[in-house]
């Protein structure tokens, strides 16, 4: 514990304060949008934007480096592939209902395909497994900016719109019936949800990405009672995996996102057990 | 809390046919409801009862023919119909206070979805007016099976409609609740239109003015009186027979 504030202390290690303030802040957004995704039950399409996300980082790398477009790169590749994602599966989910999981599972690997093709045909080496597995410890200043920002747009919207958000989470058609446009409310919700995915692959990988957003939520929602509950509670347990993840990853010298993950799995299996004993006794 | 005159056409069905691709699930429905009618819609699994519903309050379009709610396109007169789902289609973890699910009766009232504290007090009054408001705060999820239709029915009378529209609400819900539902309902009718759904063909409580009978088409029959002795040694209790043939087809009906 005491090697990880010295290296939080030290000064030639900012990194490590970005990736701790990153790991914070970030929490904010994988607890709230968490929640709605565990209660909406749409993790496996917060899956399928985290894997197109791949295809994003692909095209932005290739045309960064290939064609010469230095303003461009792998995050802005990554936001408007996660956008559009987001898009896609609203449309196909309104007007294709019946299908709607072969299409989300055909973005899911369309979008790897092509990340992969992009890096191949993009010049010099580029580690896939950077992108796949994440490392907080990469954060840089942009991303850190990036988290503020997404930090003020999910509290506003939320706030602004949470009865909303609620009603489309819980009774779609009866929202309908009161006057919610639901298929404007569901894309805004969905949107979110890829911009919040663009900065969980940051910190754990594109495969990782479905258990940081779900995880803090399932152990939340284990002891709430409404969603505002929930969320403040998912945002402390995200935030709290994600510090003593880092921690710990530092001082056993291991990679942070694993050790991430592993806390928040081994957390909400205990809160699991925990309930059922629990309800055994009384 | 009404303003509707008696003898006003509430819902108004003309010459509607709904079909999904090729298949017919309505054809040629005339339906008028007055104001303050209250009507039962009976009729087969598939015979078009939720699609009938689904068309009145605008979620589904009619290939043919039109529907207007008080002389309105039902999407413009939406907001004046309270809607009763069947409660077995909730997910029993998800997180909401009942307070939040009868809150969103009040949605629409305002540009960004926020209540007031007037949308708070309506809320709060209609779940008294079903008798449970002592359950505001307790989670949805944790309260039996026929508070959660009476907390459903709650959400509905807070819009402040002038249409209640229930969807098979007496399903999972015992015989004794059952006379309490129907007290209800008419305690309900005093202000409102109202329109159940349900599958129980033949016989109704003595609440229902008249029936409709939903297969592909809609015909309407008046429910009589029937006390005999017999229907009420089977049945231990007052019920109403409803002159009717169990028999669903075009062919099989006959009115006097």
């Amino acid at each position: 514990m005491t090697e990880f504030l010295a290296a939080l202390m030290d000064p030639n290690l900012p990194f490590f304060r970005y990736a701790l303030l990153t790991g914070i802040f970030a929490s904010i957004p994988f607890g709230i949008i968490g929640t709605f995704v565990v209660v909406r039950r749409i993790s496996y399409i917060a899956g399928a934007i985290a894997h197109c996300v791949l295809g994003g980082i692909g095209f932005g790398l290739y045309l960064e480096k290939a064609v010469g477009i230095t303003w461009f790169g792998p995050m802005q590749g990554a936001v408007i592939v996660a956008l559009l994602a987001a898009v896609t599966l609203t449309l196909v989910s309104r007007y294709a209902a019946e299908r709607e999981d072969s299409v989300i599972g055909a973005l899911w690997a369309v979008g790897m395909a092509t990340g992969l093709l992009f890096i191949a045909k993009t010049p010099g080496y580029v580690d896939p497994m950077s992108y796949l597995f994440g490392n907080i410890l990469l954060v840089s200043k942009q991303d850190f900016i990036f988290v503020l920002v997404l930090d003020l747009l999910v509290l506003g919207l939320v706030g602004l719109f949470y009865n909303k958000f609620l009603a489309v989470c819980f009774d779609e058609e009866f929202g309908r019936l009161r006057g919610v446009n639901t298929g404007w409310v569901y894309l805004l919700l969905l949107c979110l949800t890829a911009l919040t995915i663009v900065l969980l692959v940051r910190v754990v990988g594109i495969v990782m990405v479905i258990a940081l957003l779900t995880l803090p939520a399932a152990v939340a929602g284990n002891m709430s009672r409404n969603i505002k509950q929930m969320m403040v509670l998912a945002v402390l347990f995200c935030a709290v995996f994600v510090v003593s993840g880092l921690g710990l990853s530092y001082n056993l010298d291991l990679p942070s996102g694993p050790v991430i993950i592993v806390i928040a799995a081994a957390v909400y299996l205990l809160v699991l057990l925990g309930t059922r004993f629990k309800k055994s006794i009384f | 809390m009404s303003t509707v005159e008696n003898n006003k056409t509430a819902v108004s069905i003309r010459n509607l046919s709904f079909s999904y691709d090729t298949q017919n699930i309505l054809v040629d429905v005339n339906l008028e409801i007055l104001a303050f009618d209250s009507i039962c819609v009976v009729g087969p699994n598939g015979g078009g009862k939720s699609t009938l519903i689904k068309l009145m309050v605008g979620l589904l379009t009619p290939s043919s023919g039109e529907v207007s709610i008080f002389g309105e396109k039902p999407e413009a007169a939406r907001l004046r119909i309270g809607y009763v789902p069947q409660y077995a289609r909730y997910d029993p973890q998800f997180p909401i206070s009942v307070l939040e699910v009868v809150c969103m009766g009040r949605l629409g009232n305002s540009w960004s979805g926020r209540y007031t504290k007037r949308d708070k007090e309506e809320a709060r009054k209609s779940l008294a007016l079903v008798g449970v408001e002592d359950l505001a705060t307790h989670s949805f999820a944790a309260i039996s099976g026929g508070q959660r239709q009476r907390v459903l029915i709650a959400r509905a009378l807070a819009t402040q409609g002038d249409i209640l529209i229930l969807d098979e609400p007496t399903a999972n819900i015992d015989h004794e609740s059952e006379v309490q539902f129907f007290d209800l309902l008419t305690e309900i009718n005093k202000r409102m239109t109202i329109l159940m759904v349900t599958h129980e063909v033949g016989f109704a409580s003595t609440f229902f003015k008249r029936i409709a009978c939903v297969n592909k088409q809609v015909v309407v029959h008046p429910t009589s009186e029937l006390t005999g002795d017999l229907i009420r040694d089977l049945y231990g209790g007052d019920l109403q027979m409803i002159r009717h043939d169990h028999c669903c087809t075009p062919g099989g009906h006959k009115h006097d």
